[in-house]
């Protein structure tokens, strides 16, 4: 029984025309002079591009900033990995593009389930991040004659996507990197690389704190701001095989939710089509292929069931392109959720090609017969080079092969559109937050959205905060701050105290089956009830059973992934409890009682148009469910079709 | 089809083990068995380490993160080599198709005065950082920036700085380096951002300020023998460092600042 909160959540956001709505907010929110704001200390958690951005902007604005990381150097954190663009509204192909039309098909993509005004504010946006990024000397790729060149991407009839060979986070984040560098030159940063948070300190119902372990060293220690900024990512390793970085983890978001704050739409997790399928039960990792390749590459499997044959022995007519067949409008665009269930279906009914008939072939041969080796070569290189490093095949020559992967999550803490969670003073930026893109991310707007939150949205809002609050200081003397720091002593001592008999691996690995297998691709009741009764069993097994080995004084990965480990096991119940509860199909997560004749999401508006905010009541114990009605005014409700 | 069958292979292993910087170091020797020709070479050290906890000794510290080859975390030295034998190519991303049954393979950290030890493989880069911060940036506040398209940046242009800003800060340059030196690594952001128009106000002083700082982090010289550029996974030419010495010469003759 899920108990659900008499008042509606209220995102509080500005009202009147949905194109003033940022402007009328920014009018509304109170200042912080000049020579007052170095009197105030904002902590950032996280140093990927919202948090990279965010610490540079608030630091060049002239608060005191303490940022952390859990790498060794913050221009190490996963955004790096992006790889195929950023969206902008820059219209500059003259393709028809605008503002409205990137709002329109973020809502579109996201089936509905993001709020309206926060998606507007971003697409506004997005044409501002391009120009900083390229004033920062970000070398995005270029016409001959100089100007910036786009690519398309899936779920858009428009090219109005940036990038920057097949590296572009990387080279975002080495911007929004050097920008953090510069503030810790002039002082306004002062940064703490391989330290995790372990704990929020909320001292009268405010976040004024948290609680670090110095992973090198060992030493806990509490940290006293003004706000506090999360911006740690998202939470796919819950399933352990992902294309996430390894350290990714939801323990500094989930540590926030034990102490008040709202978890947002976790059961909206994206499986991403193009990725290197699994080759064995030693695989680490799974390593995503740009959705950016859709653009010259083709998808298929044989029309027969079971066809060894060689892919370059099989004959164009007995090829199934199944995605330019199913949607003929959008082809090999279509977006992710809806390519990577087509894939599952052809896998699920035989057609499927490799070793394990668990992947269908990206083939590339025409656009290299059309346009020359050179012209993919250069789009391309670097994925083509690390697809035959991973799997020892040229795909220059043999199409890859594909296999749909956990990569992103949509949900996250609850935030309004200040990007304040329901907790005053913790704020949550980029993939951390649940905000904008509802039940599926379109391709190139990850990046997008990180930079959006740190550069433009946070320095206008924590300001707000600071000044009309008046926060005043505090020491770490409270027994708030006490209190989190013996808590985080006590977990770590509890795991080394286990002495059990299996590694953390073991436990992560067994997780990560059930949520494949029961809350993956797709989901249904009987397949829910059952991997919340698993997960709970782990979850006890994991407190009896584990081992970890060497102490907590000295740097032990061992024992930061226990940890880690630990608090996936609570919050993996709550993704399939939230899972469970939303009755409907939409974007990410698909329940199979609700698809149409043709396999496609059935959507619930009437009953299921709201975010589930989920409030936390103890380990085990059922979560209280608020609701943030969600209306339609400027995108109203339509049919998701990309046919 | 043109992929060989995945093999098992039996490996003899010596690595570095340390337990901390002040604490001394060696060589230990290992045996792992039934390692997938599949498999990463991290996935390797992986089912080390599980053999290790099983049997209570403490597994081996080595630093990783996306595994994909880009976010410059991991990176050991592999008989002899950084990164192992394949070119252009991080610790992670090599495979076990490299090696043969019955090799043995000797894993050591990066070895450099301005990379100490922290534990095991695990060294301290943070060096990188500090001649980051001492002028690898264009100072544009954010909100300062004009509309993008009024610069204009040619296609070779924009294709220089991208091949130099492709350096994933992983730090083979220096360990593979005899005289431990980073120039390689401080070459790739200056030849950045001073093929850049955006990059020219501060053109002169980022360059002096990067080497002052590098050689006060305690790296080597150069002496133009080019083993940073075949151990560079990001494939960064050596071509940077004489633009490096141009930018040097011309700034530190030149320049009014």
């Amino acid at each position: 029984m899920v108990t659900v909160a008499d008042t509606p959540l209220d995102g509080r956001c500005p009202d009147g025309n949905i194109a003033n709505r940022w402007d009328q907010r920014k009018r509304d929110l109170k200042l912080v002079a000049p020579n007052n704001k170095r009197k105030y200390t904002v902590i950032v958690v996280g140093t990927g591009l919202a948090g990279g951005s965010a610490a540079a902007s608030l630091a060049e604005l002239g608060y005191n900033v303490l940022s952390f990381c859990i790498q060794d150097s913050p221009r190490r954190a996963h955004s790096i990995a992006a790889q195929g663009g950023i969206n902008a509204a820059k219209n500059y192909q003259n393709d028809g593009d605008s503002v409205w039309r990137l709002f329109y098909d973020t809502v579109k993509g996201g089936e509905w389930r993001a709020r309206e005004s926060n998606v507007y504010r971003l697409a506004t946006l997005s044409t501002s991040i391009i120009d900083q990024c390229v004033a920062q000397g970000v070398p995005f790729a270029r016409e001959y004659g100089g100007t910036l060149t786009n690519r398309s991407f899936g779920g858009a009839q428009v090219s109005r996507t940036f990038y920057c060979g097949g590296q572009t986070g990387q080279q975002l984040l080495l911007g929004a990197y050097q920008a953090m560098m510069r503030q810790v030159s002039a002082g306004g940063i002062k940064l703490f690389t391989r330290r995790e948070m372990l704990d929020l300190v909320v001292v009268d119902g405010i976040a004024r704190g948290i609680v670090t372990r110095d992973l090198v060293t060992g030493k806990y220690e509490t940290f006293v701001s003004d706000a506090v900024v999360l911006c740690t990512g998202g939470y796919g390793n819950a399933y352990y095989l992902s294309t996430m970085a390894k350290t990714c983890n939801v323990t500094a978001a989930w540590r926030c939710h034990k102490r008040g704050a709202y978890f947002a739409n976790p059961c909206f997790t994206q499986i991403h089509p193009t990725c290197i399928p699994v080759s064995g039960d030693h695989q680490s990792k799974l390593t995503l292929m740009s959705e950016s390749l859709r653009n010259d590459g083709r998808v298929w499997v044989p029309k027969t069931k079971g066809d060894s044959r060689s892919p370059d022995q099989i004959p164009e007519d007995e090829r199934d392109y199944y995605l330019e067949r199913r949607y003929p409008s959008y082809g090999n665009l279509a977006p992710r959720d809806v390519s990577s269930r087509a894939a599952k279906e052809r896998c699920d009914a035989g057609f499927g090609v490799g070793p394990s008939g668990m992947s269908v072939y990206l083939d590339f041969s025409k656009a290299i017969k059309e346009d020359g080796e050179a012209v993919i070569r250069e789009k391309y290189g670097n994925l083509f080079h690390m697809y035959e490093r991973i799997t020892d095949e040229n795909p220059y020559k043999v199409p890859m092969r594909i296999y749909p992967a956990v990569h992103y999550t949509m949900g996250g803490l609850w935030v309004d559109y200040n990007l304040q969670s329901n907790l005053p003073g913790l704020y949550v930026l980029g993939e951390a937050n649940f905000s904008d893109h509802g039940a599926n991310r379109l391709g190139a707007s990850a990046l997008m959205q990180g930079l959006a939150d740190g550069y433009f949205v946070i320095p206008y809002t924590v300001g707000d905060h600071i000044a009309t609050r008046k926060v005043k200081p505090i020491s770490a003397d409270r027994p708030e701050f006490h209190e989190a720091l013996e808590a985080a002593k006590s977990r770590t001592a509890a795991i080394l105290n286990v002495k059990g008999t299996h590694s953390t691996e073991h436990f992560h690995r067994a997780l990560g089956k059930i949520m494949w297998d029961h809350v993956g691709m797709a989901r249904n009741e009987k397949g829910l009830l059952h991997a919340i009764e698993q997960i709970k069993s782990l979850r006890e097994q994991f407190w009896q059973d584990v081992k970890v080995v060497g102490s907590g004084e000295t740097l032990n990965q061992n024992l930061e992934h226990a940890g880690r480990v630990a608090d996936f096991l609570e919050f993996a119940e709550l993704l399939a409890r939230d899972a469970l509860y939303r009755d409907e199909s939409c974007g990410g997560h698909f329940r199979e009682e609700h698809q149409t004749e043709e396999g496609e999401c059935e959507r619930n508006d009437a009953e299921f148009s709201y975010v589930s905010a989920w409030e936390y009541q103890g380990v085990g114990t059922d979560s209280i469910l608020h609701k943030e009605p969600l209306t339609f005014v400027d995108a109203p409700f339509g049919v998701r079709s990309y046919k | 089809m043109n992929h060989a069958a995945s093999k098992n292979l039996n490996l003899t292993l010596k690595i570095w083990r340390q337990a901390g910087p002040k604490q001394p170091g060696g060589l230990k020797t290992y045996q792992v068995s039934g390692i997938s020709t599949d498999m990463s070479f991290l996935e390797m050290l992986d089912v080390l380490n599980q053999q290790l906890i099983t049997s209570g000794e403490e597994p081996v510290a080595f630093d990783h993160d996306c595994r994909e080859g880009i976010c410059g975390t991991c990176g050991v030295v592999i008989n002899g080599q950084a990164h192992g034998p394949d070119s252009g190519t991080t610790t992670c991303q090599l495979h076990m198709r490299r090696f043969k049954d019955g090799d043995t393979i000797v894993i050591e950290p990066w070895l450099a005065k301005a990379f100490p030890i922290v534990r095991d493989l695990i060294v301290d880069r943070s060096a990188f950082d500090r001649i980051i911060q001492a002028g690898g940036f264009v100072s544009v506040n954010t909100g300062n920036a004009p509309e993008a398209n009024t610069t204009l940046v040619p296609h070779h242009v924009q294709q220089e700085a991208m091949n130099a800003a492709a350096c994933i800060g992983c730090g083979a340059c220096v360990a593979s380096c005899k005289n431990a030196s980073a120039m390689l690594f401080v070459s790739a952001k200056v030849s950045h951002l001073a093929s850049l128009p955006q990059g020219q106000a501060e053109r002169s002083k980022r360059v002096l300020n990067m080497v002052a700082t590098m050689d006060a982090e305690h790296f080597g010289n150069c002496t133009n023998t080019g083993e940073c550029e075949a151990a560079c996974p990001a494939k960064i030419k050596l071509t940077n460092i004489a633009q490096l010495n141009r930018e040097y010469m011309k700034a530190a003759l030149f320049s009014k600042e």
